[in-house]
């Protein structure tokens, strides 16, 4: 028996941690590629902070995209309310408020988290130590998934954090995709291009998947095999194949547990069909921004569908 | 300031001896290095802070997170000086929960003339919702955290009975669990009675208290007013502990004549609510009804008998300061004995000739407000200044039924470890008394509060005051 405040408070848990971690690769990705570019860095500047989804909120306070900026926006800024501090700070809190569903490992993972981040974030960053904060944010967001998976019983509470992790992980993927989707588009594609390439590793390292990406594809870099990894590889953790397998397991353990099956068990076996029964060629020909929009209309549609399902609210 | 030169020390008395209980403590400590103590000392704060024993500030929005000082030096105490204790605590107790039936049901000890009408009537933690209700398995405090201040060594008062929703208890276990962790050679050498089995008593006794005809395994819950709440820590820590669902109030409806919570699976019914909420936010529909705390219309359930509410509503006419300087015939109405424990002597500054007493010793006296707690609205006339005291005067004069006066008590003091060694600091005391219909089980130790300002007599953690580990010696 579990109360839905507590099935609600493990799922934004998680979906917090996820996307403070989320943020932390995207920064990092961001800064190497500023580091190797002579020219034009605002640029990329700029469009890390289009994928982090939050234009709005930084374009209300700043005018331009300069690394410290857009840098102390992402990690500390209190207005951002996806920023690394302000993710933490909701995990945290909302750990708290399930604190007697979590083993006091997590508890305690989380909680040091919190300690840690916030005084690392206290001051404004500079570049000559975003590296070593960012190692240090993911360490910690590591050992909260490493003690949840050594030390919590697979119950209900397991599956309310993992569902959290791989909807928000889905979600941060298919944006990442999604910003980029023309630097992936045959049309677009001067193959060779030195633009391109960089672009395609900002996505790759966005995920941290620019080396398994070369392990599995032997060094050859193109559009459609980056898609494809993304997108249908079950191997690839961070692929939306990966992350609705994962979800589709963790409703269907729900479904047994509690010997109910809800609407968000139909669309979330939907999903899974879809990714299932298609190409990567059949993604191009209909068009990948529409594959992509669909996506990730579908994961946030599956996300309130769960919180109803499941009464976190009422 | 406020020492008044005869205080008794736990540990040294009067001498350079220590005391019996402390014997083998102090001779152990002889041998430890000052420096190591104080690193001890420090990684104790970091493990509070990492575990998250923290209490919030209300107003204080980014430090709103502060930990309770904790002090290495355990405080001991005696297995024949614990035995005396129990036995007037339980003595107590059960008056407490005779006298709350009876004020409830026929007023006997009013009719007895015992305790003036008024003192009831007027007082505002009397509950007329509460008359006639028959609380499941008859017990109205489930839990009580009875004060107590020592002044000598065989001198224990009572300062408070707190039979509402006492709180401290999360830091009896953490502290133990810490200093069994800094000093396990110490338990070792000492025979130290076991606090740890506190969570699951608790639960065991809430469950025999569960309404009657019950089936399955009683559904128990804590109830708390949130996460910004002061002692939100030690709800999610005994929620935790014990095995029980953590609810809010907008986690729970009214259904189907029961209690329920919401759960990922629809509602489920609870037998028993702990519930860490005043009285006053319980139910909007019989009390406060601006409340957004509280579940409407859990006083019809728990007036058909189909929830055990612990603390019951309305037990606070029995810790109302008020009603406490009556608390010595209250025991002996109800028990037929003389009280064990006793009473601080106590000035109603009601009665026209205690008021004029008080008025012209203003400056020897702790004057405190009936309904006031912790620490807060009192005067400690030694320690006050004059213009002070004036302020106070004016206060008392307009509204002289709304104080009691005290004498200042020379609490004892147990040591601290401060820079340059052992410093006496003073203590009181709080165990934690569990009552059952067949049972009253008091842990052996409890919560003590030392003022780590030196000479300061105030205690609470809300205004600087710290915790000790409280060791109860096996015989």
């Amino acid at each position: 028996m579990m109360l839905g405040k507590t099935a609600g408070g493990l799922f934004w848990m998680f979906r917090y941690i996820e996307r403070a971690e989320n943020t932390a690769r995207l920064l990092e990705a961001g800064w190497r590629i500023a580091l190797t570019r002579s020219d034009g860095e605002s640029n990329e500047w700029q469009s890390v902070v289009n994928t982090a989804g939050i234009d709005a909120a930084y374009s209300a306070k700043f005018d331009s995209f300069d690394s410290g900026s857009v840098i102390n926006f992402l990690l500390r800024d209190r207005d951002n309310p996806s920023s690394v501090l302000s993710s933490i700070e909701a995990a945290r809190s909302n750990a708290r408020m399930v604190r007697t569903a979590l083993s006091s490992e997590v508890w305690e993972a989380v909680n040091e988290c919190w300690m840690e981040v916030k005084s690392a974030l206290a001051r404004p960053v500079s570049e000559r130590t975003l590296h070593e904060l960012l190692a240090a944010i993911r360490y910690r967001t590591s050992v909260v998934r490493g003690a949840l998976h050594g030390t919590m019983l697979r119950n209900d509470i397991f599956a309310f954090s993992r569902l959290g992790t791989f909807l928000e992980r889905a979600d941060n993927t298919a944006r990442i995709l999604d910003v980029k989707y023309y630097v992936l588009l045959p049309s677009a594609a001067f193959v060779g291009s030195r633009i391109d390439n960089v672009q395609w590793e900002v996505i790759l390292r966005s995920v941290s998947a620019e080396r398994s990406y070369r392990w599995l594809n032997g060094g050859e870099t193109t559009p459609m095999g980056i898609a494809e990894f993304l997108i249908l590889d079950k191997r690839m953790p961070r692929s939306l194949a990966f992350c609705y397998s994962k979800i589709g397991e963790n409703l269907n353990w729900l479904a047994n547990d509690y010997g109910t099956r809800h609407e968000s068990h139909t669309l979330a076996d939907r999903i899974c069909g879809q990714l299932n029964g298609t190409t990567v060629n059949t993604i191009f020909e209909e068009g990948l921004h529409e594959f992509l929009t669909a996506s990730i209309n579908d994961t946030s549609t599956l996300a309130s569908l769960i919180q109803t399902d499941f009464r976190f609210y009422q | 300031m406020a020492d008044t030169g005869s205080t008794f020390d736990e540990m040294l008395a009067r001498s350079d001896q220590p005391r019996p209980p402390y014997e083998s403590y102090f001779q152990w400590f002889a041998n430890e290095d000052l420096k190591d103590l104080r690193r001890k000392s420090r990684e104790a704060e970091a493990f509070f802070r990492r575990i998250g024993i923290t209490f919030n500030v209300y107003g204080q929005d980014e430090a709103d997170e502060r930990l309770i000082p904790f002090d290495i030096v355990p405080r001991i105490i005696s297995a024949r000086e614990w035995a005396t204790l129990e036995r007037g605590i339980e003595q107590r107790v059960r008056a407490i929960n005779a006298f709350l039936h009876d004020i409830y049901h026929r007023q006997e000890i009013l009719r007895a003339g015992r305790i003036p009408k008024e003192i009831i009537s007027k007082n505002t933690a009397f509950l007329p919702e509460m008359i006639g209700v028959n609380p499941p398995g008859g017990v109205y405090t489930h839990i009580v955290g009875t004060d107590l201040v020592r002044t000598g060594e065989n001198e224990f008062f009572v300062l408070e009975d707190n039979a509402r929703t006492p709180s401290g208890v999360s830091y009896m276990l953490e502290n133990r669990e810490t200093m069994l962790q800094m000093f396990p050679e110490l338990f070792s050498q000492l025979k130290v009675r076991p606090v740890s089995a506190y969570p699951q008593l608790l639960r065991r006794s809430l469950a025999d208290c569960a309404p009657e005809g019950l089936t399955d395994r009683p559904t128990v819950a804590v109830l708390t007013p949130g996460i910004h709440n002061s002692a939100y820590f030690e709800h999610a820590f005994l929620a935790d502990q014990m095995g029980a669902e953590l609810v809010e109030s907008h986690d729970l409806v009214v259904e189907n004549g029961r209690v329920a919570m919401r759960t990922t699976q629809g509602y489920h019914p609870i037998d028993v609510l702990y519930r860490r909420v005043d009285d006053d936010y319980l139910d909007p529909l019989t009390f406060n009804p601006d409340s957004l705390l509280g579940v409407p219309g859990i006083m019809d359930v728990y007036r058909a008998g189909n929830i055990t509410i612990a603390n019951a509503p309305g037990t606070g006419i029995a810790d109302d300061k008020a009603l406490y300087s009556y608390m010595p015939d209250i025991v002996e109405f109800y028990t037929g004995e003389r009280a064990i424990l006793q009473n601080v002597p106590t000035w109603r500054c009601s009665e026209a000739d205690s008021l004029a007493y008080v008025l012209d010793h203003l400056s020897d006296l702790v004057v405190k407000e009936v309904h006031g707690s912790g620490g807060y609205g009192m005067l400690v006339g030694p320690a006050a200044s004059k213009k002070e005291i004036a302020a106070f005067e004016k206060k008392l004069r307009a509204r002289p039924s709304n104080y009691i006066a005290q004498p200042t008590l020379a609490l004892s003091t147990v040591p601290i470890l401060s820079k340059a060694g052992l410093a006496p600091r003073h203590v009181d005391l709080r165990p934690f008394v569990l009552v059952s219909p067949n049972k009253v089980e008091i842990t052996p130790g409890g919560l003590t509060r030392v003022a780590l300002k030196k000479g300061s007599l105030v205690v609470n953690s809300s205004q600087g005051g710290g915790t000790k580990d409280t060791w109860v010696l096996g015989d």
